[in-house]
């Protein structure tokens, strides 16, 4: 990467190294130690100890049968510990050594997310983050999904990360990313830079389960950029407590019928504290989106955001939120936005935040169901959400991390 | 014993049942039995009662039994849950069921069946209720009025309850699709016990009698500001009630 390049980036970054997030708590950055032991490279995944994989296993990320991904990346703290790609065409990797390999690499680094976006951004580049550099040659399709499992274990440590993904033309990516941590009430930061650039006619469903603990933070912060006949399909799941947890990605569709669908799922138990959202801006013409969240509350608090921004002839987007708040605590705050710049687009939101009507628990009662099976066959029907254009294996493990969770609700 | 007998053929018995709902009384001393095996029909004029009689029996909660008693195979179930009912063998047909999103029909009908890997039993019940493309839609979702009928005949058929609550089954039902729900309604109220030859019983609300035209009713009553002031055979009360309306009726001395 070109030395300037680099300086600017550093320059910026120090500029912004006090910058407050636009939204979401402020964390104090330096009541976290920097995690700078070596850690060994290239380890054998198998061989990670057994509770590792268990805790890695519930994000989907699978080490001891990898027979059916194209490909694995794992971090732990801030080193990438192993990376390898099994299909042509289908490149995995940490991004420090794409940056050796790739004289272009300059042109995807802080180019779909700015560095100096706020503090925590700044804390990425001031720490020479790592992370997965994961790119689709043009026209490879993944047979397999790639797997992504960024790994905190350390106590009181910040995690630094920053993430390249690229789908160059015609390609088909399809990405596996677990977030988690061994850490059980200790304190902990997770700050995590992702970018994506999904090129002409490529196609990248990126589905990451976030599984974190009590007391940790988490911040992470996504752009993604796709141009003409573009397609990302983005898949989320949050089910367990987290301390504090701010993210709101911004897709860009830049390109004539680039399309942008973020799925959400979000469950808050008590203590969890949920700041999560996403932002389409259609700036191409033709453009499309649709957001689908589904955010419970068992005690914690939620604040689901959608913002879709239209500003190209012919665009479209829709904006669904639907919250439930179970018990008698907990909050969920449904903040959808629409915004239109020009005549000719067609935005459009529904939202609904509310407990389980009686009715329909009254329903599945007079067929004899407990209020009990009722309840969570209504809540199971409620996180249900049809996934288009999730590859059936996908969608089966989704499914399969959404009951997981759900045995743990009720 | 001969107490227990007579309790084992009268499947449900009502006994001087007074209501409330939001606190309006709106049953006044209802008493009424149902013999093992036969089906009732309910006549009246519009909010007379007859949909409030029908909950009550269910158990849904706003429907406050204030004095009276239900019995039902014997057992009092005046405080009983909704869901305890529906085990005990009650089953009823919602005029307007509600949606519930991602619910499909497959799985409502699997949870009336409470058995394991009935899938073959559940298609072989949708292709008789003709709802074999609704399995897999999102449950009473942009159902039609007669596609919902069907729906709730098809749960009812997976459930087999012993007694049947029907509430106007045929209202708002195509000529081709009457045919259907009144022979799905017939095989509910049909011979379930092979070797005993016992069938289940039903209690039907009908305002048109066109139902009547499948099912093999014996007793029928008519409801009245919340009280039964006829009973009688119901082809002829149906007649009765054609001819000179429920002023006939009103006059008719009951007990
Ligand atoms: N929440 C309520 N508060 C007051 N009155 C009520 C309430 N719910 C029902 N009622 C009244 O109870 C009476 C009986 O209603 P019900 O629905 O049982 O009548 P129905 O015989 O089924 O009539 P229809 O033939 O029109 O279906 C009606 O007068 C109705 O207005
Ligand atoms: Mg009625």
């Amino acid at each position: 990467m070109p030395e300037k390049l680099n300086n600017t980036n550093l320059e910026k970054a120090k500029a912004a190294a006090n910058k407050n997030a636009s939204i979401g708590k402020d964390i104090e950055l330096s009541k976290y130690v920097i995690d700078s032991a070596e850690k060994p490279k290239n380890i054998d995944p198998s061989a990670l100890p057994a509770e590792d994989k268990e805790i890695m296993l519930s994000t989907g990320v699978m080490l001891d049968d990898p027979t059916q991904r194209s490909g694995t990346f794992i971090q732990m703290g801030n080193t990438p510990v192993h990376y390898s790609q099994k299909q042509d065409g289908i490149e995995v990797m940490a991004v420090s050594k794409a940056k050796e390999k790739y004289d272009w690499f300059g042109d995807y680094w802080w180019n779909a997310v700015s560095v100096d976006t706020d503090k925590y951004t700044a804390h990425v580049e001031l720490n020479n983050a790592d992370g997965y550099f994961i790119r689709a040659l043009p026209g490879a399709k993944t047979v397999f999904p790639v797997q992504a499992c960024l790994y905190l274990n350390k106590i009181g440590a910040v995690q630094d990360v920053h993430n390249i993904i690229i789908a160059e033309e015609g390609s088909e990516l399809h990405i596996i990313t677990g977030c988690t941590t061994s850490l059980h009430n200790e304190p902990g930061l997770h700050l995590g830079v992702s970018e994506f650039y999904i090129k002409k006619g490529a196609k990248v469903t990126f589905t990451m389960i976030h599984n974190w603990t009590p007391a940790m933070g988490v911040r992470p912060r996504t752009g993604i950029i796709i141009e003409d006949n573009g397609l990302l399909l983005n898949n989320y799941v949050i089910m367990k407590p987290v301390e504090s947890l701010q993210q709101n990605p911004t897709a860009n569709c830049i390109g004539e019928n680039a399309t942008a669908r973020f799925n959400s799922i979000l469950i808050a138990p008590p203590g969890s504290n949920m700041d999560i959202g996403s932002r389409v801006l259609l700036n191409g013409k033709g453009a499309r989106t649709e957001m689908i969240s589904r955010t419970i509350t068992t005690g914690g608090n939620i604040i689901a955001r959608g913002y879709i921004e239209g500003n190209a002839p012919d665009v479209k987007g829709h904006l669904e939120c639907r919250g439930l708040i179970l018990g008698d605590a907990g909050s969920i705050h449904a903040i959808p936005e629409l915004k239109g710049n020009l005549a000719g687009i067609d935005l459009s939101h529904e939202a609904a935040v509310g407990k389980i009507a009686e009715e329909e628990v009254e329903y599945l009662m007079a067929r004899g169901l407990t209020r009990d099976e009722a309840t969570s066959t209504i809540v199971r029907g409620f996180l249900n959400v049809d996934i288009e254009g999730l590859p059936p294996l996908l969608n089966a493990e989704l499914k399969k991390a959404i009951a997981d969770s759900e045995e743990d609700m009720f | 014993m001969d107490s227990e007998r007579v309790d084992k053929e009268i499947l449900l018995d009502i006994k001087d049942l007074v209501v409330s709902v939001d606190n309006k009384e709106i049953l006044h001393n209802v008493s009424l039995s149902i013999p093992a095996g036969e089906t009732q029909v309910i006549f009246g004029p519009n909010g007379g009662g007859k949909t409030t009689l029908l909950m009550t029996i269910m158990g849904f909660p706003r429907y406050k039994v204030v004095s009276g008693k239900i019995l039902f195979k014997g057992t009092d179930i005046t405080d009983m849950p909704v869901d305890e009912r529906a085990r005990l063998g009650i089953g009823i047909m919602f005029q307007r069921p509600p949606v519930v999103r991602g619910v499909k029909t497959r799985d409502m009908v699997a949870a009336c069946l409470k058995k394991e890997n009935g899938e073959e039993l559940i298609a072989e019940l949708a292709g008789k209720a003709n709802m074999s493309d609704f399995l897999s839609r999102d449950i009473n979702h942009g159902f039609s009025g007669g596609e919902i009928k069907r729906s709730e005949l098809l749960q009812l058929s997976a459930q087999s309850p012993n007694l049947v609550l029907l509430d106007e089954p045929e209202s708002g039902v195509d000529l081709e699709n009457i045919s259907l729900i009144g022979s799905l309604i017939n095989s509910l109220l049909g011979k379930v016990h092979p070797i005993r030859e016992r069938t289940n019983s039903g209690l039907v609300i009908t305002h048109t009698g066109h139902i009547l035209n499948y099912i093999n009713a014996r007793t029928g009553y008519v409801m009245f500001e919340g009280k039964i002031i006829c009973e009688g055979e119901p082809l002829d009360m149906l007649n009765t009630i054609k001819e000179k309306g429920y002023r006939e009726c009103y006059k008719c001395l009951r007990n």
